[in-house]
């Protein structure tokens, strides 16, 4: 077995150990700091459903950032969307047999490449020419926009302009999850990718990459409006919701001129 | 009027070109080594400075997980770049709210995560340097902590979170602004922030019973400390005598006399704002709200009712069940505690009060927003009460009423520009700049709408609007206070 073999299977481990150790040890650090202030933007929802929901709007459709800025949103949102159906695809490699919707998600897969490449050129774009987002943007932010143009290109390129031996990729992947190491073809190509991919999953943890487990512990936007409930000494959000679901039963409290 | 330049209002607020450091020298006075010293503060900057506030920073970030998230996650999208009120009117690129952000967080990423420490280059993590210490005093107040921003990050990046910290470590090396550090030390030892001790309270209120008098022919009264009342009023203290917020008190008072609710004043508790919150203590915040609870406990009331202030209802409803809680000694079939408006709003609803709309047919009215009240509360029982129960209040009382551009009210709404401890004379310049998206609004409404006055619910955009809405040739005398509305409108003595 090759050098290179063992280099890229060495990669992988310490990559994959250090993006789930990594994320793991950050998203057990934010849920212990404590939150002991109120601080939902308002209006917020009052039940932990409604804050299911909201959360489930900015994850799934980044609702805020909808409101706040039409182009940021339209290249994050086909950034997002298209590296989602991209991963869904590179799925192929890691189960055997290949789950059957995987089989049919990988057209779409392959296709969302030139959707990934473009709206990561429109974010690179947005960040060379406006002057505001330039004036907070340090080499890290260019960089890893370069970085993922550089993971999407080589993909691309292997997928729809030179073909590499797919079959003996997969082996090698098959190999590296066996702890039974398969050789690696000899494709610079493949070389780039797998090191590109390596590599942002080594800086995830330690960059702004934690922006996607960190939208999930945001104050602003997980916390229920039951900071009065609260005050009331009457229970948090289970009385909140058994509120929503009987208005009336909390209704008159809430109103002048019960006497 | 003086050297400020004062921006010229068009039919919309341009998105400025970026004028690095316009804004930079610009620093509120601060705080005398006595008025740290009563709020346990180093007096001046300490010896060892660098490493105090590196360990208060890492303090911090282990006690606040808004702090935490927030230093870790944002990614430099810009949607809140051209959100902030001071951006839009200094042009200063550091009052673009991830640019006010990032002071802290390069900081915090040079000596707290891996990045920083081992290519502080690559990630913009640098050194504490005087310098930077300067920047943080000089643009951690020019945030209002209006929270606009957070409206619009897709990872709700909060930040007044991050100013709130800077200001605490400020406070801890020993450098605190004066505005806010002198007045929580008059809190503390008169009860009020304007210093106002129990015999002049009392000298103020008796005096407006008799003008009141004068002007209606009812007695109205305005009770100080009587053990047993139904509510205890919390007002901000401006309003027992600047001009607009007393008129706002003769409206409450007006609406307890005609309800025939029973209340009072505590001198001991004269005070609804909590300034310790925009220096971001949880200490010295639970310590002022504190009074509140005692005074209500000492005059044995049923209720507590918060007076027209943003920041103070803030404290009040979304912090008290922390800070003080729970208030279960008071009467639960209302809320606790309950905002002015709230009372107004239920009163009308019920028919208790009788309305005569036509005494402010000489007004065309819009509505104010006020930043506390809008992205950190509710009013009522729904979401969106904070922006229909006032609203809904004037209606009532006002047969004229007209809103502002929808993107600039609601949760949208643009702060006053004095609001965060930001209303001193120091940071002029800085006021009259960043008022420049409300008033732009309001003279839209005043030109299309012919729109007479302003309304608020909250003391501190009141004196802030009295005061630079002539910078901007509007009159000051169109900013009044919600309660003032209903006060000219309620028919006295015609209760059955
Ligand atoms: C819960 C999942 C996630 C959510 C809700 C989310 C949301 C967002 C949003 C709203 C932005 C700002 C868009 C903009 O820059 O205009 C953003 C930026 C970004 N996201 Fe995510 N994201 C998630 C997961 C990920 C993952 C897994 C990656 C992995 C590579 C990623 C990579 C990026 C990058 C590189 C940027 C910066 C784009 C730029 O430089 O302009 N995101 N994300
Ligand atoms: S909180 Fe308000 S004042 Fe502070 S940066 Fe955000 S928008 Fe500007
Ligand atoms: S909107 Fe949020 S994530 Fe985007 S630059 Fe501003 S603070 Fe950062």
């Amino acid at each position: 077995m090759s050098a290179w073999t063992l280099a890229y299977a060495v990669l992988l481990y310490v990559a994959f150990v250090v993006l789930v150790g990594g994320v793991v040890y950050r998203v057990a650090i934010y849920a212990m700091t404590p939150a002991p202030l109120r601080i939902p933007t308002m209006p917020a929802p009052r039940t932990k459903r409604g804050v299911a929901l909201r959360m489930g709007r900015e994850v799934a459709l980044f609702a805020s950032l909808f409101r706040g800025d039409k182009w940021a949103w339209i290249w994050s949102y086909l950034f997002h969307a298209s590296l989602l159906l991209v991963l869904l695809q590179h799925l192929r490699y890691v189960f055997v047999p290949v789950p059957a919707w995987v089989v049919y998600e990988s057209p779409f897969g392959s296709y969302a490449a030139f959707v990934l490449l473009i709206s990561l050129a429109g974010l690179l774009g947005r960040r060379l020419m406006i002057a505001r987002v330039r004036f907070v943007s340090a080499p890290s932010d260019y960089l890893m926009l370069v970085l993922l143009l550089l993971i999407a290109t080589t993909g691309a390129w292997m997928r729809f302009a030179a073909p590499v031996d797919i079959v003996g990729f997969k082996a090698f992947m098959q190999g590296v999850m066996a702890l039974d190491l398969k050789p690696l073809p000899a494709s610079p190509v493949i070389m780039i990718h797998v090191a590109s991919v390596g590599a942002l999953m080594l800086v995830f943890p330690f960059s702004k990459l934690l922006h996607a487990p960190g939208v999930f512990f945001s104050p602003t936007r997980n916390q229920a409006d039951t900071s009065r409930l609260e005050a009331q000494a009457e229970g948090s959000v289970a009385a909140a919701d058994a509120q929503q679901r009987d208005p009336g039963t909390a209704a008159p409290a809430l109103r002048e001129g019960v006497r | 009027m003086s050297d400020i330049e004062v921006p010229v209002l068009q039919d919309y607020v341009p998105t400025p070109e970026l004028h690095v450091g316009a804004m930079a020298g610009l620093k509120p006075f601060k705080a005398s080594p006595e008025h740290q010293a009563a709020l346990g503060f180093p007096g001046t900057l300490v010896d060892d400075w660098k490493d105090v506030a590196i360990r208060r920073l890492g303090e911090l970030v282990e006690g606040s997980r808004a702090l935490r998230v927030y230093l870790d996650s944002c990614v430099k999208c810009g949607a809140c770049t051209d959100k902030c009120h001071y951006f839009l009117g200094t042009a200063d690129p550091r009052n673009m709210p991830v640019a006010r952000q990032d002071l802290l967080r390069k900081v915090y990423r040079r000596y707290y995560t891996w990045a920083g420490r081992l290519f502080p280059w690559l990630v913009g993590a640098t050194d504490l340097t005087e310098q930077v210490l300067d920047d943080w005093y000089s643009y951690y107040h020019q945030c209002s902590q209006c929270r606009r921003c957070s409206v619009y990050c897709p990872f709700g990046i909060d930040t007044a979170e991050v100013s709130m910290a800077a200001r605490e470590i400020l406070d801890s090396v020993g450098v605190g602004q004066k505005y806010c550090n002198e007045i929580l030390g008059k809190v503390h030892k008169i009860g009020n922030n304007l210093g106002l001790p129990e015999p002049a309270l009392r000298n103020t209120l008796e005096g407006l019973e008799e003008d009141v008098k004068e002007a209606t022919g009812v007695d109205i009264r305005f009770p100080v400390d009587v053990v047993g009342a139904e509510v205890l009023l919390i007002t901000p203290s401006a309003d027992f005598f600047a001009e607009p917020h007393i008129d706002g008190l003769i409206g409450y008072a007006k609406v307890f006399h005609q309800a025939g609710i029973s209340w009072t004043v505590s001198s001991q508790a004269s005070e609804a704002a909590n300034f310790a919150m925009f220096i971001g203590s949880r200490e010295q915040m639970q310590k002022v709200a504190q009074r509140v609870r005692d005074a209500a406990i000492a005059l044995k009331v049923k209720r507590i009712v918060i007076g027209e202030c943003g920041h103070a209802w803030r404290v009040a409803y979304a912090f008290w069940s922390t800070l003080i809680g729970p208030l279960d000694f008071l009467d639960p079939r209302y809320p606790r505690p309950q905002h002015i408006c709230e009372l107004t709003e239920g009163l009308i609803a019920r028919g208790a009060l009788k309305l005569d709309p036509s005494a402010n047919d000489d007004k065309v009215v819009t509505f104010h927003d006020s930043c506390n009240v809008a992205r950190a509360t509710r009013m009522g029982d729904r979401p969106g009460g904070q922006f229909t129960v006032p609203r809904s209040v004037i209606r009532s009382v006002c047969a004229h009423f007209v809103d502002m551009d929808p993107a600039t009210i609601g949760d949208r709404t643009f702060c006053c520009g004095g609001g965060g401890g930001l209303l001193t004379d120091d940071l002029m310049e800085l006021r009259v700049k960043g008022a420049l998206p409300r008033l732009q609004a309001l003279n839209t409404v005043v030109q299309d709408k012919k729109v007479t006055h302003m309304a608020a619910i909250c003391a501190i955009c009141k004196t802030q609007f009295s005061k630079v809405l002539p910078y901007y040739g509007l009159p000051r005398e169109m900013v009044v206070s919600v309660h003032q509305l209903v006060g000219d409108a309620i028919v006295l003595g015609a209760k059955e």
